[in-house]
C-alpha cells in the first residue's frame, strides 16, 4: 500500500465484517515512532484463526484463497523495524467482551517508513460505507490531538444517516480544521 | 470552525428532504473495497462517485455504496452500475477523473461510458 491511511482503511473493513457496532481508531505519534491500534467489539477470533490470520494464504474470502490485508499491514510495521500484534476474543469464549484489538508500531525515521498519507478520506470513506457502525478516531501528535467520535454526532442528527453527503463533507472538513489547528502535515 | 451548531442545521435542512426521498434510489453504484481494490486506488474513486453524484443533483436517484472483491482483483479499481431493468455496468481499472466522467455522462446522461467497461479481452 502507498500509505499506512490504506492499510488502516483495509484493516477495519475487516472489523465491520466481523460486525463490530464500535471501531476505534487511534494513533499516536511523537517524533520517532508511530503505533496504530485499531480496537473493535466484533466476534472475534478463535485462536486458530488468530494464528493463521498473519499468514497470506490464510482468508475468510471466498471469491479466492489469498488474504493479504493483515499481511500487509505486518509487512509495513516490520520494515521499519516496528511489529504488529493481534489479540483477539471470539464470542463463543468470551459472550460479553469479545472483539479484536491489531496494534502496529512503526520507526518513523526508517527510510521503509510509509506515511501515513490521507487519514481524513480514510475516516470519510469508513463512514459513507457503514452509516450504521459507530467509529472513534484519535490521532495524538506530541501533545496535541484530533478526535471524532460519530456517536456525537448521531446525538446532533437523530435520524439523518451519517452517510448523508453534507454530513460525510462536515465531517471531512471538520477533520481537516483540526489538523490545520495543530499544523500537521 | 465546522462546529456542532453547524451539523444540528445540516440536520435540520435534510428533515425536510428526507420525506422527498422515500421510495426512491433506482440506480446502485457499487466501488469495490477489499484489500485489491483499496491498493489499487478504490479510496478515492470512491470520493469522486459521492462528490460527484451529489454535485450533479442525483442523489435521490443514486446510491453509492462499497463491496468486497469480486474475483477480478487484476482490474481494480472495479464499480459496478446497476440499475432496475438494465443489464448490469462493470466499469474497471477506474480512476477519480473518469468516476467523474461516468457520472456525467452515464448516470446523468444515461449514456454507457464503453471505453472503461470490462470486456472479453480482460
Amino acid at each position: 500500500m502507498k500509505e499506512l491511511s490504506l492499510n488502516i482503511l483495509d484493516i477495519v473493513e475487516n472489523s465491520t465484517k466481523a460486525k463490530a457496532e464500535l471501531v476505534e481508531i487511534e494513533i499516536i505519534e511523537d517524533k520517532t515512532t508511530l503505533t496504530v491500534r485499531i480496537t473493535d467489539d466484533g466476534s472475534g477470533m478463535s485462536e486458530e484463526t488468530l494464528l493463521s490470520v498473519t499468514d497470506p494464504f490464510y482468508t475468510t474470502r471466498t471469491t479466492r484463497k489469498v488474504g493479504m490485508g493483515i499481511p500487509l499491514f505486518r509487512l509495513a510495521a516490520e520494515q521499519t523495524g516496528g511489529s504488529l500484534t493481534i489479540t483477539s476474543h471470539h464470542i463463543d469464549d468470551y459472550p460479553e467482551e469479545h472483539g479484536t484489538v491489531v496494534n502496529a508500531s512503526f520507526d518513523k525515521s526508517h527510510i521503509d517508513f510509509t506515511p501515513l498519507g490521507d487519514i481524513v478520506s480514510t475516516i470519510t470513506t469508513l463512514i459513507q460505507g457503514h452509516p450504521d457502525v459507530d467509529f472513534k478516531f484519535t490521532h495524538t501528535v506530541d501533545d496535541s490531538s484530533v478526535s471524532l467520535d460519530t456517536r456525537e454526532l448521531r446525538e446532533v442528527l437523530d435520524d439523518i444517516p451519517l452517510d448523508n453527503f453534507e454530513v460525510l463533507l462536515w465531517i471531512k472538513d471538520n477533520l481537516i480544521e483540526q489538523y490545520n489547528k495543530i499544523k500537521y502535515k | 470552525m465546522k462546529s456542532l451548531a453547524e451539523l444540528q442545521a445540516i440536520k435540520e435542512r435534510m428533515k425536510n428532504k428526507i420525506v422527498l426521498r422515500e421510495g426512491t434510489g433506482d440506480i446502485r453504484v457499487v466501488v469495490g473495497m477489499a484489500t485489491c481494490g483499496i491498493a489499487a486506488g478504490a479510496r478515492p474513486v470512491l470520493a469522486a462517485f459521492v462528490e460527484e453524484v451529489s454535485n450533479a443533483g442525483l442523489n435521490d436517484k443514486v446510491t453509492v455504496s462499497q463491496t468486497g472483491c469480486v474475483g477480478y482483483c487484476q482490474l481494480e479499481p472495479i464499480v459496478e452500475i446497476y440499475e432496475a431493468g438494465k443489464d448490469k455496468v462493470t466499469y474497471i481499472h477506474m480512476t477519480a477523473d473518469k468516476a467523474k466522467e461516468v457520472v456525467e455522462k452515464h448516470l446523468k446522461g444515461g449514456k454507457i461510458v464503453a471505453e472503461y467497461t470490462v470486456t472479453d479481452d480482460n
